[in-house]
This record gives C-alpha cells, structure tokens and sequence, in this order.
C-alpha cells in the first residue's frame, strides 16, 4: 500500500444547535488503494465523518469541525468542497435524491463537464466508465425507468467519471432490496479489486466487508472505538455486540462454540469456517 | 384468519400487481413476507388490511369480505404500520397521536387512556404523553407509530418493512417487541429484506416474486433452501449456509453452534 489517502488527526465536529460535539477527537489514517469500512450504530458519527471528510460540514452544512483532515493531499478544512473537485467522489443512501437528468449519459457527463473538461473528452471518459461497469447498454434510458439498484449504480458511475483518487460511500445499500444490494457491492468489490481505488465507506452488510475490507473501525459516540483487519474486529464478537454492531454469522456461531469449551479460533468468513469444519 | 381466495389486483392503469392469491393466515402465526421491490409485498398488505380491494376474486378477514365492509370496521381487527413512520405521524402530542384511532372509533374517554398506556409499555416507549412525536429518534417514531395500530387491539397487525433505517440493536428491539405481542397472542405480519431475522422469530415464510407465492412454508424449510434463495436473488447469509451445511434445523446462532459442535465430537470420537 502506498502513501495516506486519507489523514484525520484528533477531528472534533458539531452541528449549529447540536449543542454537544458529534464527533470526539476521530484519528484515522487511509493509504492509497485501501478500503476501510466505518461500522457503528445510527447516532455513533460515521456519516458526519464523511461530512466532513467530503467538506461539508462546515462548508455547506453549518457547523464546527477543529482538527486535521487531508484527503487526496487537500487540506479539507482549509479548502473545503471545492478544493476535493476532482479527487473525491461521493455517493449516499438515497440514489432518488443524486440522480437528477433525463439520461444516463448526461448523468455520467455532469461530473466531467464541470470540471471543464473538453466534449471528447467527456465522451471518452463516459464510455470508459460505462464499459467497464457494463452500463453501455444504459447510456441512453431515462434514470427514472430504473430500478433503485440500478440508480445506485448509476449515482456511482457518475462519481467515478470525474476520475476520483478517493471514493466516499455512505450506506449505499441501506434503502435497496437484495437484487439491488447485490448489483451495488459487486460494482465497489470490483472498484476496490480490479481498479485499487481508495474507498471510505459506512456499510452495515457486514457479512460482504469482511471479504472486501482491508481495514474496519468501529465507531460509538462519535470516536473510533475499534480498529483493525476484519479478522482482527470482528473476533472480539461480545464487544462488536456491545457497541451495537452485527457480527458475521460465522462469528457468532463460533463464539458460542468457545462458550461451550471448544477451543476454536473465532473465524469472519465463511471460508474460514470450513477449516472448522473440516471436510464432508 | 385473513383468507386470501384467487385475489388479483391491479392498479389503475397499472401494473399487475398481485396474481392470482390463494392463501390463509391464521391466527397466532408470526409470518414473515420476502420478495423484491415490485413482488407485490406491500399491495398485498394493503388488499389484507382492505385499502385496497381485490380486482379479482376475495379477501375475508375473519370471515368478512374486505370488499364490503367498511375500513372501520376491518381497523378493529387488523393494523397496519406503514413503512415510513413519518406518514402516520402527525399530532402534537404522543397522547393525541396514540388515541387518534381510538377516538375516531368512538371509544370511552374512560377506556382510551388506559388502552394508550396499555400499548405504549408494549413497545417500551417511556416518554412523556406530552412529549412532541416529531422530537423522537426514527426508532422511537416507529415504535410509536405501532403503539397507534396496537391500541385498537387489532389481532393482526401488519409492518411494512419495519427495519428499514435501524441499526443492528434497534432491529433487534423491534423483533424482541414483536415476540412479545406474538407471545400475547396477536397475529404478526412482517414485510423485511432481514431474512436472519426471520429465521430467528419467525415460524412462517411466503416468497413473492412478480406478484405471485412461488415459496411458503415453515422458516426452516424456506430459509434453510439456500439454492432456492440464491437462484431467486436473494443473499443467503452465514448463518444460513451453516444451518444447511450441518443439517441444522435451528436457525439461530446458538442452534447452529450445537449443530456444528455435534459435528466436532462425532469427528473426535470416530478419530
């Protein structure tokens, strides 16, 4: 892995009439072609975190944030939004609210287009990012005829034509059916796999960050509790549990195997399980 | 029971969204409804709670027919909580929002507030009746929202994908207040893409796909059929893999541990 992606040095940040601070002294460091995956109950940070780490908040979102925060080598808090243009991407939940146009290539145009970037160029990149997402046959349909899975996908590939150094996900799945939750996290294991973009992303499917993540923080009451590989996260299961996330199944079935006195590793996947297991 | 008898709907100028449904719900079952966006899940629930009538055949909640019988009436004997708790909510008050329905049925003022009472300890909600319902978390709207259907005591009462914005603990709350009320002996219907879930509280699985049952049995035998699951797109999770790979018929992680620890001793012993 290469140099830090992301640097975030005892980060504290409040919303105006929030009253207390949201986020308590975040320390986090990202290299380059990493994935890490922000896990934590609704309430814990993690979305104010990706605020902050896209220059929102306190640029477009009214608040306070001290601290240090350089992403894609951009002081945030000095420049804010629009010193990232160009290296960061972001996508939310709601694919709804993100897809604005009448077609799936003006949707993908946009982001390069502002950027000023010449129209062959703009067509280039569009047809670089559908191809290698398998949208071409998209390119020309109405956003609004797709399905919400579709649209997420789409709400990607529109971040990914302005060629971003860091992508930024926040629970893209969380409003989408299985079908929909499927299409999304095969596109960001691929983004992740094939392609070595940095990815910061809150997730709560945790049974796919555990096969995509290189690194999870756990967070509670807006400061990073736990951190580490998914194996080294999610084997601590009892105190996952306790800060309110799920652990994989294959976890917590071996945590209850400990209890009743096998002495087994406690596995995150279930590939590691079959070692369990053994063969037939 | 809610008999479902060849129902079909079909919206205005719409898609055909429920095809040809034949089902029964009884009493004291705790069912839960899979199936993608569009399967035709939450019309479903709407034609059992008789917003929506069927276009073809009949729905018959304990014996009347949705189709005849004012909305009223059906009230009485099944809830329904809609997805987005938002758009039930609407009163300045806790006390106003809860003892909207009951006043509405013309319930005695002597009655109501103990019927309220009565159904916001049964999801746990400890606020002040005079606390503003927009000033609660999402998780505490929801459960107000199903605090207002509980307290007309319906004895079945419908969630549309009552998780939707819950994290892991809250989704467990909800399912452990669900349990309670199934315990209590109401009828729980329960539209959720959580299938761990179902596999833990459930004792009923349906599987719609294009407005039609192509699934319905006991959670073990729907759930644990993990290549069904996976060839209609849904994402077995871990816990479900383990279950068929031990032959588990415990879906929960405790069963399955005592499933694979069988395993472990048998392998020890014939070592």
């Amino acid at each position: 892995m290469g140099n830090a992606a992301v640097t975030v040095r005892n980060l504290w940040a409040k919303y105006v009439g929030s009253g207390d601070w949201v986020l308590r002294g975040v320390n986090l460091e990202v290299r380059e072609g990493e994935m890490l995956v922000l896990m934590g109950p609704s309430g814990c940070g993690k979305s104010t975190l990706l605020k902050v780490l896209a220059g929102l908040l306190p640029w477009v979102i009214p608040g306070t944030v001290e601290g240090e925060v350089l992403v894609a080598g951009v002081d945030v808090l000095r420049y804010g939004y629009k010193g990232l243009a160009g290296k960061v991407g972001v996508v939310y939940q709601n694919p709804e609210v993100q897809v604005v146009t009448r077609s799936v290539f003006e949707e993908l145009a946009m982001a390069p287009e502002n950027l000023g970037l010449p129209k062959e160029e703009v067509r280039a990149r569009v047809e670089s990012v559908a191809k290698a997402l398998g949208l071409e046959d998209y390119l020309f349909k109405d956003p609004q005829s797709l399905s919400g899975g579709e649209k997420q996908l789409v709400a990607i590939a529109s971040v990914l034509t302005m060629r971003p150094r860091v992508l930024l996900l926040d629970e893209p799945t969380s409003m989408l059916d299985h079908l929909g939750t499927r299409l999304v996290l095969d596109l960001i294991t691929q983004l992740k796999r094939e392609y070595g973009l940095t990815i910061v992303a809150a997730e709560h499917r945790v049974e796919w960050a555990v096969e995509v993540a290189d690194r999870v923080a756990v967070m509670s009451d807006g400061a990073v509790v736990l951190e580490g590989s998914p194996s080294e996260v999610f084997s601590k299961v009892e105190e996952v549990q306790k800060y309110g996330v799920r652990p994989p199944g294959v976890s917590e079935v071996a945590y209850n195997l400990v209890r009743m006195g096998f002495p087994i590793r406690i596995p995150v996947r279930l590939s590691e399980m079959e070692e369990v297991l053994g063969g037939g | 029971m809610i008999v479902f008898e060849k129902v079909s709907y079909q919206y205005p100028r719409g898609p055909l969204a429920i095809r040809d449904v034949t089902l029964e719900i009884k009493k004291g079952e705790f069912v839960g409804v899979i199936g993608h966006s569009g399967a035709g899940k939450t019309t479903m629930a709407k034609l059992a709670v008789g917003l929506l009538k069927p276009t073809k055949g009949r729905v018959l909640v304990e014996g009347m027919d949705t189709a005849k019988t004012p909305v009223s009436e059906l009230a009485r004997k099944v809830g329904y909580v809609y997805q987005n708790p938002d758009m039930m909510l609407f009163a300045s008050s806790i006390l106003e929002e809860v003892s909207f329905a009951l006043r509405n049925l013309g319930y005695p003022e002597s009655e109501i507030e103990e019927r309220v009472l009565r159904a916001l300890r049964a999801v746990d909600l400890n606020k002040p009746l005079s606390a503003s319902p927009h000033a609660l978390s999402f998780g505490e709207k929801h459960r107000l929202a199903i605090a207002c259907v509980l307290a007309v005591e319906p004895d079945y009462i419908i969630l549309d994908e009552p998780t939707t914005g819950l994290d892991y603990y809250r989704c467990l709350l909800l399912f452990e207040v669900l349990r309670k009320l199934h315990q209590a002996g109401r009828t729980v219907i329960v539209i959720t893409h959580d299938l761990d879930l179902l596999a833990r509280f459930s004792t009923r699985v349906i599987v719609l796909e294009r407005g039609a049952v192509i699934r319905d049995g006991k959670p073990r035998e729907v759930l644990g059929d993990v290549e069904f699951l996976s060839e209609h797109g849904f994402v077995p999770t871990h816990l479900l893999q383990l279950a068929r790979r031990t032959g588990s018929e415990d879906l929960t992680p405790e069963g399955v541990a005592r499933a694979v620890a069988a395993r472990l001793i048998g392998r020890q012993a014939s070592a």
